[in-house]
Order: C-alpha cells, then sequence, then structure tokens
C-alpha cells in the first residue's frame, strides 16, 4: 500500500506578528486564482507561522517566495471525521494507542464531513493505521 | 580626607619625574609583549628612545582590537607564576579581553580604591555594600579589595535579590553603596515599595555607566545619599582609574599611575586642556599588563581649573564614545560582537538591529534579526529553538539576557556605507 497519495503538502510560510500579513498571503492566492481550502495560524513570541491547503501549491509556493515571504512545504494528512459527537475521539484514541504523536491540528466542517488536518510525527505509520481502520483519509489528487 | 597625601596633592614638577621614570619602566616591561616589541620595531625605536613623556608621541596607540589579537595571554608581560588573578572584559567580537594581575598590581589597584573610598569621605566606621558583580567583572572584587584595604566593613552582596539588598542595607546600618546607577534607581524604587526608608545610608558611589546630573539629584533624593561618580576600565585594572570629590566637578583621575592625553578621535592629534576629545591613557605602574597610548574610546576633556580640595588636574563627566560601544546594564556591548555571534548561527541571517530602551530604570536591549530562508523547514518548534539559540549564544558572550525579535527575510534595513544598526532609545540617562 502505498501511503504517498495520503500525504499532502501544506503550505508553511513563516510570519512576523503584525498587521497586515495574512493580507498579504491572502491577497497573493487571489492574484494567482489560488483557492485556500484550509488554515491556521500558530503564533508564538513576536512571530507566527501560517499553515494552509490550497488547491494550486506550486503556484502558491512560487508567487508567495516571490513576494519575499519564507515558505516551506511540510507533509500533513487530511481525515474524514464524522460531524457528530465522538468523532474526533474516534480519530485521536486510535492515534494515542498506537504511540503516535499529534504535532499539531485544525479542522474545519465540511457539507458533508468534518476534515480534520494532521500533522504527526510518524505519518506512514498513521495513515496505515487508518485506513486499516475504515477511517476515510483525503487523497492529495482530491486537493490539486 | 586624603588616604596618601603625600601622592595625592603632589607637586608638577615631581609628578613629572615620577612620571617619566615609571613610564620609563612600563616601556621596558612593555618589550616583553610580542605585540608591543614589533610596535617598536615598526616605529623604529628601541625602549631605550622613551625617556620622557615627550617621547611618547613616538609610539603608535594601543586599539581595544589590538588586544583581540592577543588572546588569552599575548599581552601579558609577566610568566603566569607571577599572576595571581585574571579578569575579563568584553572584547570587540566573540573572545574576552584578558587583563593579568600581579600580586603588585592587586595592591596598587587596591590602594587607587583605597584613595577613592577615603576621598569621599569613608572612614573605617563605614559598611560599605558592593551591589555589583563579583565574577569576571572588575568592579566586584576591585572594590571590595580596595574596601578592605581602607578599614571599611565590606558586605559582598552582588548583584540580584533587591529585597535581601535593602534588608542587608538595614540590618547592618550600611553608610555606602556601590552600584550602577540604573541599579540605585531600582533599589530606591523597590525600597519604597517595601515601606522602607534607608536613614543609614549617606554615601552612594555609582559607575559602569555614564549618567547624568537629572540622575544625581534623583539618585541623593531617593536614596538619601551623597552621589560619586566612579570611572574605570578593566583594561587599566577596573574601577577606581579616576573619581569625583566633594566638589561633584568632574573626575580626579590618579596622575602618579595614569598618564593622560586628550586626542581628537578622527586625526589622533593631541588637544590641550579644555578641549573635548578621546581619554587616552598609558597607565605607569601596571606589572602584568602593561599598556602604551590605550585609545579608552571614553570622550571627556582635562578642565583647566585647580580643585579646592588640593588633589591634580580633573576629567570632566563622561558623555559618549567615540565609537559604537553601548553599556547596558552596567555591561560593554559592542555592536561587532552581536554581529559575530549571528554568523555563527546558519539558521538566522547576518543582518541585524539592535534597540535598547529603559524599563523600570533598567536597560532592555532588542535585538531583530532575520530567519534565514535556506533553513526554514515551516515548523513553528523550529523557529522557537532557533530563537532559544540566538538568546542563548547572545547570553554566553555578552554575559547579559536579551530579547530576540525573528523578523521575515529582506526585512531589516540593508546600509550602504556606515550602518546605523543600533537605536538607543534611552533618553538623556
Amino acid at each position: 500500500m502505498s501511503c504517498e497519495q495520503y500525504m499532502i503538502r501544506q503550505i508553511s510560510l513563516f510570519s512576523e506578528n503584525k498587521p497586515g500579513r495574512l493580507a498579504a498571503m491572502a491577497k497573493a492566492c487571489q492574484e494567482e486564482d489560488v483557492n485556500i481550502l484550509a488554515f491556521s495560524i500558530a503564533e508564538a513570541d513576536g512571530f507566527g507561522v501560517i499553515r494552509a491547503l490550497v488547491d494550486k501549491p506550486d503556484i502558491a509556493y512560487e508567487k508567495l517566495t516571490s513576494l519575499g515571504f519564507n515558505v516551506a512545504f511540510t507533509h500533513v494528512i487530511a481525515v474524514e471525521m464524522k460531524d457528530e459527537p465522538g468523532g474526533l475521539f474516534e480519530i485521536a484514541s486510535k492515534l494515542s494507542e498506537a504511540g503516535i504523536n499529534i504535532e499539531y491540528s485544525y479542522a474545519f466542517s465540511g457539507k458533508k464531513k468534518a476534515i480534520l488536518i494532521l500533522r504527526v510525527d510518524q505519518v506512514e505509520e498513521a495513515v496505515r493505521l487508518l485506513l486499516q481502520h475504515k477511517i476515510n483519509l483525503i487523497a492529495s489528487e482530491a486537493i490539486y | 580626607m586624603f588616604w596618601d597625601e603625600t601622592i595625592e596633592t603632589i607637586k608638577p614638577a615631581d609628578l613629572k619625574n615620577l612620571q617619566e621614570k615609571r613610564l620609563r619602566e612600563t616601556v621596558t616591561r612593555c618589550a616583553n609583549v610580542g605585540f608591543y616589541k614589533k610596535k617598536f620595531s615598526e616605529a623604529g625605536i628601541s625602549p631605550s628612545d622613551i625617556r620622557s613623556l615627550d617621547d611618547l608621541q613616538k609610539l603608535p596607540f594601543t586599539r581595544k582590537a589590538d588586544l583581540r589579537e592577543g588572546y588569552p595571554f599575548g599581552f601579558l608581560a609577566s610568566p603566569l607564576r607571577d599572576i595571581i588573578r585574571i579578569h575579563t572584559t568584553s572584547g570587540t567580537t566573540g573572545k574576552p579581553t584578558v587583563v593579568g594581575y600581579t600580586a603588585g598590581d592587586i595592591d596598587a589597584w587596591s590602594e587607587l580604591i583605597a584613595r577613592n573610598l577615603t576621598m569621599v569621605g569613608l572612614t573605617k566606621d563605614d559598611v560599605f555594600q558592593n551591589m555589583v558583580n563579583y565574577g569576571m567583572f572588575t568592579g566586584g572584587l576591585g572594590f571590595h579589595y580596595g574596601a578592605e584595604k581602607a578599614g571599611l566593613v565590606a558586605v559582598p552582596s552582588g548583584t540580584g535579590n533587591t529585597k535581601r539588598q535593602i534588608e542587608l542595607i538595614q540590618d547592618f546600618g550600611v553608610t555606602a553603596i556601590h552600584c550602577t546607577p540604573s541599579y540605585g534607581l531600582h533599589l530606591a524604587e523597590a525600597a519604597a515599595e517595601m515601606k522602607m526608608d534607608l536613614p543609614s545610608l549617606k554615601v552612594g558611589i555609582f559607575g559602569a555607566e555614564p549618567w547624568s546630573e537629572k540622575t544625581r539629584i534623583e539618585l541623593e533624593e531617593k536614596l538619601g545619599v551623597e552621589a560619586f561618580d566612579s570611572y574605570g576600565m578593566s583594561e587599566l585594572y577596573g574601577p577606581g582609574v579616576a573619581f569625583e570629590c566633594h566638589e561633584h566637578n568632574g573626575l580626579h583621575i590618579w596622575h602618579d599611575s595614569y598618564y593622560v592625553e586628550i586626542i581628537d578621535p578622527k586625526t589622533g592629534e593631541n588637544l590641550g586642556p579644555g578641549e573635548q576629545g578621546e581619554l587616552v591613557v598609558t597607565p605607569l605602574t601596571k606589572e602584568a599588563m602593561p599598556l602604551l597610548r590605550y585609545r579608552t574610546g571614553d570622550i571627556t576633556m582635562i578642565m583647566d581649573d585647580e580643585c579646592p580640595c588640593g588633589r591634580g588636574p580633573k576629567l570632566a563627566r563622561f558623555t559618549g564614545r567615540s565609537d559604537d560601544m553601548l553599556v547596558i546594564r552596567g555591561i560593554n556591548v559592542f555592536p561587532s560582537q552581536i554581529e559575530h555571534v549571528l554568523l555563527s548561527i546558519p539558521e538566522v541571517g547576518n543582518h541585524y538591529m539592535v534597540y535598547v530602551d529603559r524599563v523600570n530604570h533598567m536597560d532592555e536591549m532588542t535585538i531583530e534579526v532575520e530567519v534565514s530562508r535556506e533553513n526554514f523547514h515551516g515548523e513553528l518548534a523550529d523557529l522557537r529553538r532557533v530563537q532559544n539559540k540566538v538568546i542563548k549564544s547572545l547570553r554566553d558572550v555578552l554575559e547579559l539576557r536579551t530579547t530576540v525579535q525573528l523578523v521575515e527575510p529582506g526585512s531589516l534595513p540593508r546600509f550602504e556605507g556606515k550602518a546605523k544598526r543600533v537605536v538607543d532609545r534611552r533618553g538623556d540617562n
């Protein structure tokens, strides 16, 4: 089984914590007709990392880099989660039982299902484990 | 009051003879130092050519950056078996400047401090709390030995723990304190917060950073002391080089121990009394680490008028620097040291900005540095690690806690010509 197709390239962008940085990033995506499917901001002392799943990651990467942004790709997985009580527990408990650590995560409620974006320390193990438990993962080709 | 009245009030003609004799001895000692051997041969002179104070002009200056080349023991004129102590002070880049002392040096230095303490009116009956760092910094042990020499009760309380410092002052009936002027103000506020007044205090000695007349009024009012300015630097033993007397109008430098020149920092030409320039000192009694025409970087002038106290010509209070050295919480910082630290950390760029502020009377230094493009992998935790690494490396080199801000690559100003990377926002203090 190939785990490759379930590894999704997330755009991670270093940003100072000051007004206008998110707007600048969003404007760049709009200009290149890049759709942002999900994003989150993690903040530390005076700076942060903007994380986003986009439909055209290479175009976004190129555009943002050309604007001077510090951009990197990070592999995450996107898990379909039941949008009902216990939905998150089902996934989190499976990972914890297998000793897989979630480094960070963000989620959004879609039209049919909720989607959980996970950055874990053992990506292949996580993909295999969740598929074994018949949990749906979003393949990267469904995104870009 | 005098500690050593004969030498403190020596007549000009006798002083000149003493200075010339000591200069010749100093030059002879310098001939043991590789750096000076080379300088003598480059200038085409032999040590025996230096007979009078005027001959000194034939010799080149010694700069702080020169001392870096000698790290660690290259400037010592005595073998290690004759050295009994080492202190360090900030170098211009990564390595500190090492200063060695023979037993004779420690004794001569303590004598100078004893002169200063006696000049400001302290006697064997006084209790002296020394609230500066007792480590490699010369302010701790230097004042301590001098206070013991003068017979004071020395309280080596060191830095930090302001509440305990205040309790000690109260419990021991401390009459005199030594600290940085900013710590003095901090102490006064902390005492007020604790609702403690410090009635035993009468003398405050403040040094290691420049301070204004406005600060003097504040210190004297809030602490109930007579405030005295203290000047020195490790290369010239440490504190005690020059000191205020009760006149509070300039600092007496000890002319039997330090030969003073004031120069135009741009041309190197000698300036006369009343003309402001850079202080250049040739220490006359130093054994372990003699120096010739050492450029202090400090701006002052020799004052024309005679002091009613009977001691020799004074230096005006120090107004600034001829170089870019900063004094942060009493610690000397060269921007080149910061640059040197950043060069050793590939995760950040080499461009930087330094902001200095005063928050609650204490200096705070903030350094902005760019995250390097090549070393960014998208993880917040990595960035935090980089931030902590920069803070730790700066602390190791500067011995100073700083705030480090990571900024986006390309966002800091690029300078053509002379860079202005330091913004000092501390006002007039």
